[in-house]
């Protein structure tokens, strides 16, 4: 039974899924406070980059050199978040520009790829990565839910906390609240006394520690060693997942699995030798094709507003020429 | 210190911000080549070897050069309406999809070079239009953003081009021979549709900078060029006009789409000479996005795309090239990626002034 397609999917789907989590759930709080940042590849690649490079060069024991790897993703990916906030909060240049230009100073061509070769991390597996073994074998034997929810490791779990986090502190707290309010409307957030700008900073750069541990995801649980450009464009798929979400932490989780899980069938159905027409092409196409579909319907008239896109997503805000 | 607006824009600054960028781009750079223990020097020795003075070299840099600049002007066409297109990735794929099919059929057919040619150039253009009109149709319908949209489609581009020649034995791929049943590949267009050249310009970079002109002449001399800014800067005041805003959408989609389009026609008659659907070819040079890059630099000004276009041609070309031990990987992508931060902050002295004191008396700031 857990060797029936649906399982072996799903199981795989959570652990694809999991880095398109973090760097939504990123993506979510920077756009959340008004800033658009579309350089999430660029730094999950270096998070996943320096993440692994802790886990080469750092000599302790496996939990510890994990959790500073995680560590030091977070901070790299937090380091790339502020040269994007600097141009687009104080500077008030293009969100777009900006954003594009840190994915081609930070992905595949650019920064992650000469870390990886400057550091020679190409050459060996990681001396330690997450295991799946976190709960005892026979738990993971159960049907259905044994490999799905008990088969995965920590970065798994720790997302749900995250998930849970992000929900409650959008919608239970005052700093939640307030971020909320900048994104909206900045102005009457600034009359009510709240810094936009803090906020816009702070929020852009938490979305950056969030792809920089989406990226360490790659490099330290799913295929454990460093390859340029290992991230392969889930970055562009956690932005879309954001929209795909309405902006919401917990659709965020769901969207994610789902489009984990269509990354796992393809290979799944040609190793059981399941023909549903072209696969590679539909299941690969899916998860973009359906996030135009999801904005269309976002951006039909009276929807937007209903369903959660930030009115000021994108827009610079300049207090004299509010 | 305090900011504040610029009511003209000094037309010094326009050149001064590009180019002040780049050099400080080099400092940069320089300082993460010292600061990681190379010799920033010979580095940039060896750029400009590998970009213009090696035998050869000048027209590699044409090579990438002119994908650059279609991908540039499509990125310059729409971001002066403030329509960001940023699918000219995808538009390239289709255009190179649509133009290669076009190549096979009419250059099998026996048709002369040149109707050849020119079927290649509309069928590029076409292919690329249709891509970059399925975002600009849902912007001018459903006000659907079109940042997102084109970026999406982009991928699905990308998945579209590598299907049609890994995964299915469609009219593009090559279903003969030995070589076909080893690894799947593409077939070659016959030489009736290959692009001639003149010395080391191939005729796509002909066709970008008389594209370049074209654009120019359109939005600076023409009623249409006039409308599309007017709607860029004020979507209101260009409707009290009577402007038409979906028209110009999906008109300025469908121009920007069609010269990516062409770079993809271009990229199939000059270069390829069949659809290069690896993943690691012709996807993995990104033209699409750095031509944002080149618009931006350019201050989406066409004229200087052309030149922008050759500048960043020669720093891919010198990427490309020095892959190996003594020259870092990934530097060119870090130089790019920093000459656009500086030139986006420069931006800021474009638009407004930065002045050192305490601010004006209430009275004179309003």
């Amino acid at each position: 039974m857990n060797n029936s397609l649906l399982v072996v999917v799903l199981a795989s789907g959570v652990a694809y899924g999991t880095p398109l989590l973090y760097g939504a759930l990123g993506e979510l709080l920077a756009e959340r406070s008004g800033v658009l940042n579309l350089g999430v590849e660029g730094m999950m690649l270096v998070g996943a980059v320096m993440g692994f490079w802790t886990v080469q060069r750092l000599h302790t024991d496996t939990a510890l050199s994990l959790a500073a790897a995680v560590g030091v993703a977070a901070i790299a990916g937090m380091a790339m978040a502020a040269i994007h906030a600097f141009l687009v909060i104080t500077l008030r240049a293009s969100q777009i520009v900006s954003g594009l230009a840190l994915t081609i100073f930070a992905g595949a061509a650019g920064l992650s790829s000469y870390l990886g070769n400057d550091l020679n991390l190409a050459d060996n597996p990681a001396r330690h990565a997450f295991s799946a073994a976190v709960f005892p074998t026979s738990m993971q034997r159960w049907p259905v839910v044994g490999p799905i929810i008990f088969g995965q490791n920590v970065l798994v779990y720790a997302s749900w906390v995250c998930v849970v986090g992000v929900s409650l502190y959008l919608s239970r707290t005052r700093p939640g609240l307030n971020v909320r309010a900048v994104g909206e409307a900045p102005a009457s957030a600034d009359a009510m006394g709240i810094n936009v700008t803090a906020y816009r900073y702070a929020h852009t750069l938490a979305g950056g520690a969030f792809a920089g541990v989406a990226g360490a995801t790659f490099t330290l649980a799913i295929t454990p060693q460093w390859v340029t450009g290992i991230t392969g464009g889930a970055g562009w798929i956690a932005i879309a997942l954001v929209i795909f979400a309405f902006w919401r932490p917990a659709l965020c989780l769901v969207g994610a699995y789902f489009f984990g899980a269509l990354q796992a069938l393809s290979p799944q159905l040609q190793a059981r030798g399941i023909n549903l027409g072209p696969t590679e092409l539909w299941a690969n196409s899916l998860p973009y094709v359906m996030t135009v579909v999801v904005l269309v319907f976002v951006s039909a008239s009276g929807a937007r507003r209903r369903l959660g896109a930030p009115a000021s997503l994108g827009l610079p805000y300049v207090r004299e020429e509010r | 210190m305090r900011i504040e607006r610029r009511l003209r824009q000094p037309r010094w600054l326009m050149f001064a911000v590009p180019a002040g960028s780049l050099v400080f781009a080099f400092f940069a750079t320089g300082l993460v080549l010292y600061a990681t223990g190379h010799d920033a020097i010979s580095s940039y020795r060896q750029i400009v070897d590998a970009a213009f003075l090696n035998s050869g070299a000048l027209g590699q840099t044409l090579t990438q050069a002119t994908p650059l600049g279609f991908t540039g002007l499509a990125a310059a066409a729409a971001f002066r309406m403030r329509l960001f297109n940023i699918g000219a990735e995808g538009q390239l794929f289709m255009g190179a999809i649509t133009a290669d099919a076009a190549g096979l059929y009419f250059g099998g057919a026996g048709w002369p070079t040149p109707l050849v040619i020119f079927a290649m150039v509309v069928a590029g253009c076409a292919g690329g239009a249709a891509w970059a009109l399925i975002p600009g149709a849902l912007r001018a319908f459903f006000k659907t953003n079109e940042i997102i949209t084109s970026l999406m489609l982009n991928y699905v581009a990308a998945y579209v081009l590598t299907y049609l020649v890994f995964n299915t034995e469609s009219y593009w791929r090559q279903t003969t021979g030995f070589n076909a049943s080893v690894f799947p590949t593409s077939k070659t267009i016959p030489n009736a549709a290959i692009w001639p050249g003149w010395h080391i310009f191939p005729l796509g970079s002909g066709i970008a900078v008389l594209v370049a002109f074209l654009l120019w002449f359109l939005f600076t001399r023409t009623r249409f060029g006039f409308e599309a800014q007017v709607l860029g800067d004020s979507p209101r005041a260009a409707q009290y006009a009577g402007m038409r805003t979906r028209r110009k959408i999906l008109a300025v989609m469908g121009i920007s789409g069609a010269v990516a389009g062409l770079g993809g026609a271009s990229q199939v008659g000059d270069f390829a000479h069949m659809l290069d659907a690896d993943p690691n070819g012709l996807q993995k040079q990104f033209y699409g996005y750095t031509g944002i890059v080149v618009a931006a630099l350019a201050r989406y000004n066409p004229l200087a795309v052309v030149i922008v276009a050759f500048l960043i041609g020669a720093l891919q070309n010198a990427g490309n090239t020095l892959q190996g031990a003594d020259f870092p990987s990934g530097l060119v992508g870090v130089m790019q990626g920093i000459i656009l931060f500086s030139a986006l902050g420069g931006e800021l002295l474009v638009r407004y002034r930065v002045r050192l004191g305490r601010a004006m008396p209430a009275t004179e700031a309003a």
